[in-house]
């Protein structure tokens, strides 16, 4: 019971930091039909950011750091994204979608080795605040950390705010309009072209604010990009393309699958025991049998996604093509 | 009624086999050395990689982010046969390994392809990079049958000698790679011939229009990946060898990404195309990386600087200039492409200097702030250095900028007037 609820929390979390990144690129993939295959690039560059900025920040006023971080890095990732699409995608615009996923997976190369060059290649020492260190709530006698608690808080209120922001206000009217019906809304006087550089904009601070929270919460490296990035891309197929809902559902899914897959120790063995065959060295097949889940835990995704694809191929809330 | 040819491109075509393989005979008798060796038989296996991606790429108009699933798996069945050559338990000469290789690449193909080509475009780039990294999670959890972290190693020298051939010193597996990537070039060009091939097209161009003249376009598009990793897996088999050892990165993001960036800037829309990228891929990889660790970032502007400017890779450069010149109005162009020229290697020293000292401050904790450039040796956390650097970039772009707008006016013009004469061609002389 007790394991039981504190990995559900810490899936959540983490699903819930997947979706923060997952919102971003499925907003900015149902609009411009753009994958953003540096989605996760500019994850990471929220974190190194939020790193330096709390650490320079931190050696005038102790304890304001990550609060500065919390607001300035994902503004200057939103900043980023937006340069980008203005001055690169948009000129890859008009040779169709394929040039622009490899206009965004070449960024990948650059955004990496820029990060190298600037922090250096190995892991940055970037901390959770002092604030925020300490255990929110003793479950049985496991520590839940407040930080975990904070992430939570915080991708809620993201959320929320999105929400707010697509349905409630005249921006995102515009937004959702021209998600489907881009010519019609630029014939009413809007700038499309602009809404288009903004949104991207936005889903890379979205990304950028993931980069805030998780960098800490997780490792902050040059290699974080690249491993939370094809997660990202299984959330998105898992989920279905461009479907929000289909997102959120697949992020906590893959989140609470793998973080149970790390903490059961079970094995192939095991299960055969139950159904009381003996397996031993020379059983056939044993290195498949002695895998262990939390050895597996790194192809779990994979093999959700696969199997999502030969059963229900649209994916959780797609729709279906043609 | 016949098919349609167009003439003038066979001919160019011709030539251009001709020169790929005079060039693959005679390049290590001027470029001797051992390294130059080992470069040119790392040409070789990326060239049949590349030709083997732009199967599904550029004439199946399938983008894929997981193509070393294919190579990489082919490369250690392969080099387990060549283990069992070795023992004695398997009667092959190790000439015909690369033909295991191929064999369980398209093996592989069959299992991977029935799941990835269920969809297309942007949806199947996504499913083939989450493919990838489950073959290579898989790769690490099984080191019985990939070696886990140090990977799988042979013993090419076994089995009775091919002709005379040991396959001991490099230059005899140079030859080896040669007339395997030969004999793949030429399958590959007749296959992009067949009915098959050309239907791939279709379906890259139009895949409603294709199912409406009866194709199922699912089905192309795996018959096509299949014939694909076949090829992907006999370089898989020549990597292994020529190096001798094959680990779990050879499945990883890593080659897939890298075969792609090789067959985009070598021009995915022409069947040379990936063979040029492949030549400036290794040059890049291999070459470039003995002198700066930044290189996966020159290859990553580059990448993007293609893919914004010139989509069809270097070869739709070549091919542009070739047809300016063959009219005859390349003088119009001398002088701009000299200034373009020029403006662009002041830019480039600043872009170079600039990444070099950067990472000569940020590396120093090893080896020190001196950084060697150009030959000279200088100290990056002086001011000095850095102030060269923002002359450099300030006036390198000031004139790039100036001179490009003169350049592409100048071709432009150009390629107006060759149009205008290719339409009075084809009204005088309409056949």
């Amino acid at each position: 019971m007790e394991f039981f609820l504190i990995s559900l929390l810490n899936g959540i979390s983490y699903g819930l930091l997947l979706f923060m990144l997952a919102s971003g690129l499925t907003l900015i993939f149902s609009m411009m039909g753009v994958l953003n295959f540096a989605h996760a690039s500019f994850y990471m560059v929220g974190a190194y950011l939020a790193y330096q900025i709390m650490t320079t920040m931190d050696a005038a006023l102790p304890g304001v750091g990550f609060w500065i971080a919390l607001v300035l890095a994902p503004v200057l990732v939103g900043v980023l994204g937006a340069l980008v699409e203005r001055y690169g995608l948009r000129r890859v615009h008009r040779w169709g979608h394929v040039p622009e996923l490899l206009f965004t997976f070449g960024l990948t190369y650059i955004m990496v080795e820029m990060v190298q060059i600037i922090w250096g290649r190995s892991t940055v020492p970037y901390v959770v605040p002092e604030a925020l260190d300490g255990s929110l709530f003793t479950l049985f006698s496991t520590r839940f950390p407040t930080y975990r608690g904070f992430m939570m808080a915080v991708a809620v209120l993201m959320l929320f705010a999105i929400w707010l922001l697509l349905t409630r206000t005249r921006f995102g009217m515009v937004i959702q309009a021209a998600l489907t019906h881009p010519d019609a809304v630029e014939a009413l006087g809007h700038n499309v072209p602009r809404v288009f550089m903004l949104t991207f904009g936005g889903g890379c601070a979205l990304a950028g604010l993931a980069g805030v929270i998780g960098g800490n919460a997780y490792v902050t490296e040059p290699s974080m990009g690249m491993q939370l990035g094809t997660i990202l891309f299984v959330v998105v197929v898992v989920g279905g393309m461009g479907s929000l809902a289909g997102a959120f559902y697949a992020s906590l899914l893959i989140g609470i699958l793998q973080t149970f897959a790390i903490g059961l120790d079970w094995s192939g063995i095991d299960l055969l025991a139950m159904l009381g065959l003996q397996v031993d060295r020379d059983t056939f097949g044993y290195s498949v049998w002695s895998l262990t889940l939390p050895q597996v835990a790194l192809m779990l995704p994979y093999l959700l996604m696969v199997l999502m694809l030969i059963v229900r191929p649209r994916g959780l809330m797609g729709t279906r093509e043609n | 009624m016949g098919s349609v040819e167009f003439r003038p491109i066979d001919l160019g075509m011709y030539m251009a086999w001709v020169v790929t393989i005079v060039l693959f005979l005679v390049m290590p008798l001027i470029f001797t050395s051992g390294f130059a060796i080992s470069l040119l038989s790392q040409m070789g296996i990326m060239i049949v990689f590349a030709l083997s991606y732009n199967v599904i790429f550029g004439q199946g108009g399938m983008l894929s982010f997981g193509h070393a699933v294919y190579s990489g798996l082919g490369a250690f069945f392969a080099i387990h046969a060549l283990n069992w050559v070795g023992d004695g338990r398997l009667p092959l000469p190790v000439v015909l390994i690369p033909l295991v290789g191929g064999v369980f690449g398209a093996i592989c193909g069959v299992v991977f392809g029935y799941v990835t080509t269920k969809k297309a475009g942007v949806p199947f780039a996504m499913i083939t990079l989450g493919i990838g990294e489950m073959v290579h999670a898989a790769a690490l959890m099984f080191p019985d049958f990939f070696g886990g972290e140090a990977g799988i190693t042979t013993d090419r020298m076994v089995g009775t000698p091919f002709l005379g051939f040991t396959l001991g010193p490099a230059i005899q597996v140079y030859y080896l790679i040669v007339v395997w990537c030969v004999i793949s070039m030429i399958a590959m060009y007749a296959f992009s011939q067949t009915p098959l091939g050309r239907i791939s097209n279709a379906v890259r161009d139009n895949p409603e229009r294709a199912e409406f003249i009866g194709y199922n376009t699912q089905r192309v598009r795996f018959f096509v990946l299949v014939v694909s990793a076949f090829f992907a897996g006999i370089s898989g088999g020549l990597a292994a060898i020529n190096f001798e050892i094959i680990n779990a990165e050879q499945v990883s993001a890593i080659p897939s990404g890298a075969v792609l960036l090789a067959t985009f800037i070598g021009g995915a829309m022409f069947f040379f195309g990936p063979v040029i990228g492949s030549v400036l891929f290794v040059l890049f990889a291999v070459a470039l990386s003995e002198y700066t660790p930044a290189w996966q970032f020159y290859l990553g502007i580059f990448f993007v600087l293609m893919v914004m400017y010139a989509p069809g890779g270097v070869a739709s450069i070549l091919l542009l200039n070739l047809r300016v010149a063959k009219e005859g109005l390349f003088k119009a162009l001398r002088m701009p492409y000299l200034r373009l020229v020029a403006g662009s290697v002041v830019l480039l020293a600043g872009v170079v200097m600039l990444v070099e000292m950067a990472y000569g401050l940020t590396l120093s904790l090893s080896i020190g702030t001196m950084v060697k450039l150009f030959g000279i040796e200088f100290d990056a956390a002086r001011p000095t250095p850095w102030i060269i650097v923002v002359l450099l970039l300030g006036v390198g772009g000031w004139i790039f900028a100036r001179v490009r707008r003169d350049f592409m006016r100048a071709w432009d013009s150009v390629n107006q007037e060759i149009e205008a004469r290719a339409k009075q061609a084809g009204a005088g002389g309409a056949r």
